[in-house]
């Protein structure tokens, strides 16, 4: 395809003079690294899925008033917008309270260190390599869908499109999956805590 | 409650918005037209 070749700003042009096919090869092209920026600092899909749709709204309009000038590039300015959302997102969730210490009040009374000691690292670190090695053991077709459950963080809606099985088949190999980690976890006397 | 110890291992690497947002950005873009008057613009939404 020849949209792969075509530079941003070409793109961009082509979009503000009319052509729609421009503005989904953008998307397209810069999806992934706008989406994946966002959700690195929010950790939620949804609300991820709800800034990136803002973030393009802004675009759109924004180029569709002819107010975009091309000074920098595409990218760092779509990426500056998101940024901006997400910091208006923190502040209406008010994730980041503000205490003053006074003289009855210390702020280490509502302050912790729950960071893991080396210790405790160490100790989840094995932890994970052990399930990791369990799950290994797991038939092909369940460990593919825990897989992608726990650790891609994928719906089983998802999961069930790109197996190609249905929901229901996808839970339930969830939930063997699940049976079958506890049995070996049984059998072999696998202790996993810390 | 059981800990969960799948979170910090590879996070997905190929994170991609909901198809739903991407298509709705594409019908929202064909169906907004922004006018500008003197110094102001009107956003028209075709339905």
């Amino acid at each position: 395809m020849a949209d792969l070749h075509t530079p941003d700003a070409l793109l961009v042009k082509n979009y503000v003079d009319g052509s729609e096919a421009a503005l989904a090869t953008l998307i397209k092209r810069h999806e992934s690294k706008i989406y994946g920026f966002i959700y690195s600092k929010i950790a939620d899909r949804d609300i991820s899925n709800d800034i990136f749709q803002d973030t393009f709204i802004k675009v759109i309009k924004t180029l569709k008033s002819n107010s975009y000038n091309e000074e920098g590039k595409f990218l760092p300015w779509v990426m500056r917008i998101s940024h901006n959302l997400i910091v208006d997102h923190f502040r209406k969730t008010k994730k980041m309270p503000m205490y003053r210490e006074t003289e009855e009040f210390s702020i280490f009374s509502i302050m912790s260190d729950d960071a893991l000691t080396i210790e405790g690292k160490m100790i989840v670190d094995q932890v994970e390599l052990d399930l990791k090695k369990l799950i290994e053991e797991l038939p092909e077709d369940q460990k593919e869908v825990l897989v992608m459950r726990m650790y891609q963080d994928m719906s089983f809606k998802e999961i069930s499109e790109v197996t190609g099985v249905s929901i229901n088949t996808a839970l339930g190999r969830m939930r063997y999956a699940l049976m079958n980690l506890r049995k070996i976890i049984d059998k072999h006397q696998i202790i996993l805590t810390n | 409650m059981g800990k969960i110890y799948s979170k910090k291992a590879q996070a997905s690497k190929n994170l991609k918005p909901k198809k739903e947002v991407v298509s709705f950005l594409l019908n929202y873009s064909k169906a907004l037209t922004v006018v500008k008057i003197d110094d102001k613009n009107f956003e028209i939404i075709a339905n």
